[in-house]
């Protein structure tokens, strides 16, 4: 079953939905390279690694994000050309 | 003047008949407009996200050089005589640009730290009637015998010089950053 495209009303619910996702996320991302950077100063060198790893699965995730908000927007825009 | 019919309505919620002309002449679709500047926000914020791994890797590096780095070596400070009890003198280790501090409170005991303020690395005065070391830059205090902040903007506390006698001298030997 082909699926309805989305109306602009649930793109932008999903938009904000995922916005507030990707700033907490950044937030977090934020705490955590604060956090490293006063244990490597203070000579902890234990943590460094696994915060970069971390992060950079944080940035996977705010990356999936922001690609299924385009994903939805390419969908809209081969259905019925409605593009904001 | 033809309108889409999937123009959203003004802010005010009146038809586009009677807006003010300029935005009749620029009829913006506050929803569209709405929509696309909180999905290109959101571009930005992946974009931080993306900075901020790139400075958790620039850490990581740096981390990594560290290692790599020779442990340093043992270096003579003074003799023992030479630092008066209450007084501190000026030494540089592990190398020139790490100006350091030795302190003798009594006459067994001394103390030595790193001459630069863990805060924005400002040089820190020895005050050592009330046993503490004090930053003029932002009124950081450290305590004397620990090294650990005590008041003001720090919260770390000063890389500790480790020290050994030998033969009548005083020897750096090695340096401890701590967190806490």
């Amino acid at each position: 079953m082909k699926k309805r495209p989305l109306s602009r009303d649930e793109r932008r619910s999903i938009t904000y939905g995922i916005l507030s996702v990707v700033v907490v996320i950044v937030l977090l991302q934020l705490w955590l390279l604060t956090a490293t950077m006063n244990a490597y100063l203070g000579g902890d060198d234990t943590v460094v690694w696994p915060a970069a790893a971390a992060s950079l699965i944080c940035f996977g995730l705010n990356g999936g994000l922001l690609w299924y908000l385009y994903s939805i927007e390419r969908t809209v825009e081969t259905s019925d050309g409605d593009s904001p | 003047m033809n309108i889409p019919s999937n123009r959203s309505t003004a802010p005010n919620g009146r038809p586009l008949e009677i807006q003010p002309k300029w935005r009749q002449d620029f009829p913006i679709d506050v929803a569209d407009d709405e929509l696309g500047a909180r999905r290109e926000f959101t571009k930005f914020a992946v974009l931080v996200s993306f900075a901020f791994v790139v400075g958790q890797c620039w850490i990581a590096l740096k981390s990594w050089l560290r290692r790599r780095k020779p442990t340093p070596g043992s270096q003579r400070i003074a003799a023992i005589d030479d630092v008066a009890v209450g007084a501190a003198m000026l030494f540089h280790y592990p190398t020139e640009n790490d100006p350091c501090l030795l302190l003798r409170a009594a006459t067994g005991t001394f103390f030595a730290y790193s001459n630069q303020c863990t805060h924005l690395m400002c040089a820190v005065r020895p005050e050592m009637d009330q046993s503490r070391l004090h930053c003029p830059c932002h009124a950081g205090y450290f305590d004397l015998a620990t090294g650990r902040p005590i008041a003001g903007p720090p919260r770390r506390p000063l890389p500790r010089i480790v020290l050994e006698v030998r033969a009548g001298s005083l020897y750096a030997v090695g340096v401890e950053r701590r967190t806490i």
